[in-house]
């Protein structure tokens, strides 16, 4: 048998039983194969794309798409078209960022839009917090690459009295934490 | 990394996954559950600096380190590996193809049973993961809380109230949680039904998907059902579905397709068998799909008493050995496709023809 893309042999016969359509049987080459199979481990991507897809024929204009395309987090500037293009988010404050947009994305995806189940039993930070954290990070980073060391050292510091607060336990690994600002220098 | 990884006597011993052995084993090869994480104050891999990346291994492993029970624990940097050291994770399962082949800080941490690994800035932050011989969701799900609950003593996770653990693709927010059971339905595939099966399996919120081994091998009659949902149903629903639900119902249908075989085509069945045998136990040159193919049979034989002086560990540990990471592995140094094909064959011949101890692989 041929493959069904090239002259090559199939030696690849591949069930694809996740078609809504029912089971497909690919026969493919190996080089094809490679590349189905590759593909296929995007799957995620495909589906968070097709639900918004779906989403968005239902209910924007393609203005409104436009301007929701152009919506960017303030925390780690991920666009909401760069998201529904790659499927991925780009810091946990998306989830408050882009709420109304994911909200009907999710229902989509798991039917549901509310967590059931197991929950961290120390308090959770607040989505303000987190991000509060990853922008401090940020200038962290920003304060080491200017070699204003002081200023990263004062960062660090809040940052771990936040981490306290949400009570972290304190442990020896203090030590090792510490000496990332140091590594960094 | 502080610790010379010494892969080739990892080569020699398997997973206690691949032992055989636990409920339904001779249908269910192994239970998998994973957990992603993230920490609550970096960004998600995607739009981490290298930075950060290089701090969130730093922090998750100084504070892995200082977790009682570490001592035993293996911390291999991946991001320091050669080609064909990836490729030997992946085949064995501790890391995913996505993480062997990414950039930047990456790391993973295994146990010496390689029961349970977590790895460091795969998609997440962190993915928890632990495997368990056979059809045994509830020790699995038992042993992995734990270790989320000590993980989550010293790092704080980014977490919603409303939308649970948060994770960089949305189709893992809530629980974060994929249970995977790994199938062998031979009988299945031989009497057409399958497909049959799996469609009527399409409508209860799980995924079934053919299993293929790495360099996209094919690895004969093996199928992966998973839970398609994380958010809206608790950890302990997720794992009656698949665990209680459905995989019971393909269980007895591959068991019902195997009597069947039996009943109708007992010579058949047998001369079918035994030809497998005969060619993995005498070929000179042999391919991983080939090996693939024919361990398949081997295995049903040895399952339903066609085969009597071969384990089914040894078969299982052989599906993993025999491929191309695994040969090399094993053989000491870097093989050409064409050599590897007469050293996989010799190596077969050696484990199949009875020379050697029970479920001794060296
Ligand atoms: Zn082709
Ligand atoms: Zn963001």
């Amino acid at each position: 048998m041929k493959c069904q893309y090239c002259e090559k042999p199939a030696t690849f016969h591949i069930t694809e039983l996740t078609e809504p359509s029912g089971p497909k049987i690919m026969h493919l080459c190996e080089e094809h194969a490679r590349g189905f199979l590759q593909k296929e481990s995007d799957s995620p991507v495909a589906s968070v794309t097709n639900a918004l897809a779906k989403q968005l024929q239902l209910g924007q204009s393609k203005k409104e798409l436009a301007e929701l395309d152009q919506k960017e987090c303030p925390v780690c500037g991920i666009s909401f078209f760069e998201f529904r293009n790659t499927g991925r988010l780009g810091c946990p404050y998306d989830y408050s960022f882009f709420e109304a947009d994911l909200v009907p994305l999710l229902r989509n995806i798991h039917d549901a839009v509310e967590h059931v189940g197991k929950r961290p039993r120390r308090l959770a930070a607040s989505a303000d917090s987190q991000a509060e954290m990853i922008q401090l990070r940020r200038e962290m980073e920003e304060a080491v690459e200017l070699e204003d060391y002081e200023r990263a050292s004062e960062i660090r510091d809040e940052l771990k009295r936040m981490e306290r607060e949400l009570s972290i336990p304190a442990s020896d690994d203090d030590d090792a934490s510490s000496s990332e600002g140091e590594n960094q220098s | 990394m502080n610790q010379e990884t010494d892969f080739t006597n990892l080569a020699k011993s398997s997973g206690e996954w691949l032992r055989g052995t636990g409920p339904e084993s001779d249908i269910v090869i192994s239970s998998r559950i994973r957990l992603a994480r993230n920490l609550a104050d970096f960004p998600f891999i995607r739009r981490c600096s290298d930075e950060d990346r290089d701090s969130i291994e730093r922090t998750v492993r100084a504070r892995m380190e200082a977790m009682e029970d570490w001592k035993d624990i293996r911390y291999i940097d991946i991001e320091e590996l050669s080609e064909v050291d990836r490729q030997f994770l992946v085949e064995r399962q501790l890391i995913s193809r996505e993480i062997a082949d990414a950039d930047g800080s990456r790391a993973v941490a295994v146990d010496p049973g390689e029961q349970y690994s977590v790895m460091i800035n795969e998609e997440d932050h962190l993915r928890i993961q632990v495997m368990q011989s056979g059809l045994d969701l509830q020790a699995a799900w038992a042993r992995i809380d734990a270790l989320d609950d000590k993980l989550e003593g010293s790092i704080l996770y980014a977490f919603h109230q409303k939308y649970g653990y948060l994770t960089a693709c949305p189709t893992n927010v809530g629980t974060g949680l994929r249970v995977s059971v790994m199938l062998h339905l031979p009988a299945l595939v031989i009497t057409r039904q399958i497909e049959k099966v799996f469609r009527s399996m399409q409508r209860i919120n799980v995924t079934v998907r053919g299993l293929y081994g790495e360099g996209s091998q094919y690895s004969g009659d093996f199928y992966q059902v998973s839970n398609q949902v994380t958010l809206g149903h608790s950890e302990k629903s997720l794992l009656a579905l698949v665990g209680d639900e459905v995989v019971p119902q393909i269980i007895q249908y591959e068991r019902k397709a195997r009597a069947f075989l039996i009943e109708q085509n007992q010579q058949d069945l047998h001369d079918d068998v035994s030809r497998a045998m005969g060619i993995l136990s005498t070929a000179k040159k042999i391919s991983s799909e080939e090996t693939m193919h024919y361990l398949s049979k081997v295995r049903m034989g040895v399952n339903l008493g066609l085969i009597s002086d071969v384990e089914v560990a040894t078969i299982n540990k052989l599906f993993i050995h025999t491929q191309p990471a695994h040969l090399q592995k094993l053989h000491g140094r870097v093989l050409g496709s064409s050599d590897r094909n007469v050293q996989r064959a010799t190596y077969l011949q050696r484990h199949l023809t009875g020379r050697q101890g029970k479920g001794e692989l060296n």
